[in-house]
């Protein structure tokens, strides 16, 4: 049974690891059980307030396939005290969940249109559950493209995933990375530079862009897409911010009159690009 | 036949579809067709600039050599792009090695005779750098983002 909201968005919920596994270096993925309750159901793109017992809490996006919520998957980047802890979780151990929170992928409002999904580093990891839910009900949408960029070959993540959506006939995928040794065969350079490519043929008016990554990385893919004709009202960005409350009381995360955590992290473009464009907001 | 094939290549390329058909015909004599297989080198860091290529299939890595660790690829290019730009810049010399990642097919264009003519012409001279300029600002703009090492992990954060 899958419930839709939880009673108390400030009381966190036991969860116990199911399974932890390493994604790449500094990069962990969990997969979480609930002990409270049965499982929560969440939109591409929401994220959760994950807590470590006696450590703190961190928003971290939910990562895994939102048809089956009962196998609540986040990939966390090791970079501090909170998430080392998250990275850190062991099968059996226990952590507390708050949400999930925040809006997320258009996916259902944007059926019968081609989605193209823009993807940098981690980035991958918050429109892993977009791309999962585009796959699963593909025939409900005219195509899908991802373009995907990260630091070396060393550093993609979900590598084998990427294969297996590869070798559908019915999506494209194009990778690229920063740099590589000999050997790598693939494409060198970053997202921006596969966007053209990734749009010949299309009928830009047909598509709908999710993009995701460091925000001088989404800023540079959106204008790129635009230059391909794909207009900033159909082109959604998450942006990443310093979240506390996660349900718009503390302020911590305010982006000019919104608050990520409530009126994002995912943002229709147009209405965010003059912040965007903006310094230090 | 050849020249005929370099001319149409050419002329549907972005960088040169606006050049006026007396202006495509001068650099279609100092253009030839090339092929490589994968894993030939196309031209090697040092070596003389005297050619440019234009590429019509395939992939090409653009490396730096280091020592005592092979050679790192810093991009790749692709088909539509142009390869190498040192033939415009003294001393004429590439800055970096170029390997064919897969077979390639490229209209290279004598780096010699472009520049002879550019000079007897000025107006070519003109045209060619105005189109090939915007081409390499992309490709600058491309590398800024590149080195600012975007999907490095940020330190200090939660």
């Amino acid at each position: 049974m899958v419930k839709a909201v939880p009673p108390d968005p400030m009381i966190p919920r036991r969860y116990r690891v199911r399974r932890a596994w390493n994604e790449m270096e500094g990069v962990a993925s969990v997969d979480l059980d609930p002990l409270d309750g049965p499982a929560v159901a969440f939109q591409p793109g929401q994220f959760n307030m994950l807590y470590a017992f006696g450590i703190g809490e961190a928003a971290i996006s939910i990562s895994g396939d939102p048809a089956r919520p009962e196998r609540l998957v986040h990939t966390i980047r090791s970079v501090g005290k909170v998430s080392a802890a998250l990275a850190g979780l062991k099968d059996g151990d226990m952590v507390g969940v708050r949400g999930p929170f925040g809006t997320g992928w258009p996916v259902a409002a944007e059926t019968g249109r081609h989605i193209v999904i823009v993807a940098g580093g981690l980035g991958l990891a918050p429109l892993r559950p977009a791309l999962t839910h585009v796959l699963e009900n593909r025939a409900d949408y005219a195509g899908l493209t991802l373009v995907y960029g990260a630091r070396s070959p060393d550093d993609l993540l979900y590598a084998d995933e990427i294969k297996a959506w590869k070798s559908r006939f019915d999506t494209d995928v194009e990778v690229t990375v920063d740099r590589a040794a000999a050997g790598w065969t693939g494409r060198v350079g970053v997202v921006t530079t596969c966007l053209e490519r990734a749009l010949a043929g299309l009928d830009p008016a047909n598509v709908s862009a999710f993009v995701c990554g460091p925000e001088i990385m989404m800023r540079f893919a959106v204008k790129s897409l635009n230059d391909g004709g794909v207009a900033q009202s159909s082109t959604w960005v998450s942006l990443e911010r310093n979240m506390k409350c996660a349900i718009g009381f503390c302020g911590h995360c305010q982006f000019g009159p919104d608050f990520v955590c409530r009126d994002g992290p995912v943002f229709r473009y147009d209405r965010i690009a003059a912040l965007m464009a903006g310094k230090e907001i | 036949m050849r020249t005929h094939g370099i001319e149409e290549l050419l002329s549907e390329h972005p960088v040169f579809r606006n050049f006026d058909a007396e202006t495509l015909a001068l650099l279609v004599g100092c253009g030839r067709n090339e092929h490589f297989r994968p894993g030939d080198r196309i031209f090697a860091e040092d070596g003389p600039a005297d050619k440019v290529f234009v590429i019509r299939h395939g992939d090409v890595a653009v490396e730096i050599a280091t020592p005592e660790r092979p050679p790192i690829i810093v991009e790749t290019l692709h088909a539509g792009d142009l390869l190498g730009w040192s033939w415009m810049v003294p001393p004429y010399r590439h800055m970096s090695d170029a390997r064919a990642l897969t077979e390639i097919r490229a209209v290279s264009l004598d780096a010699e005779c472009i520049r002879r003519k550019c000079d007897d012409n000025p107006a070519l001279g003109y045209q060619l750098f105005r189109h090939m300029l915007p081409h390499m600002a992309l490709r600058l703009r491309a590398l800024r983002l590149q080195v600012l090492d975007l999907y490095g992990p940020e330190r200090g954060l939660t």
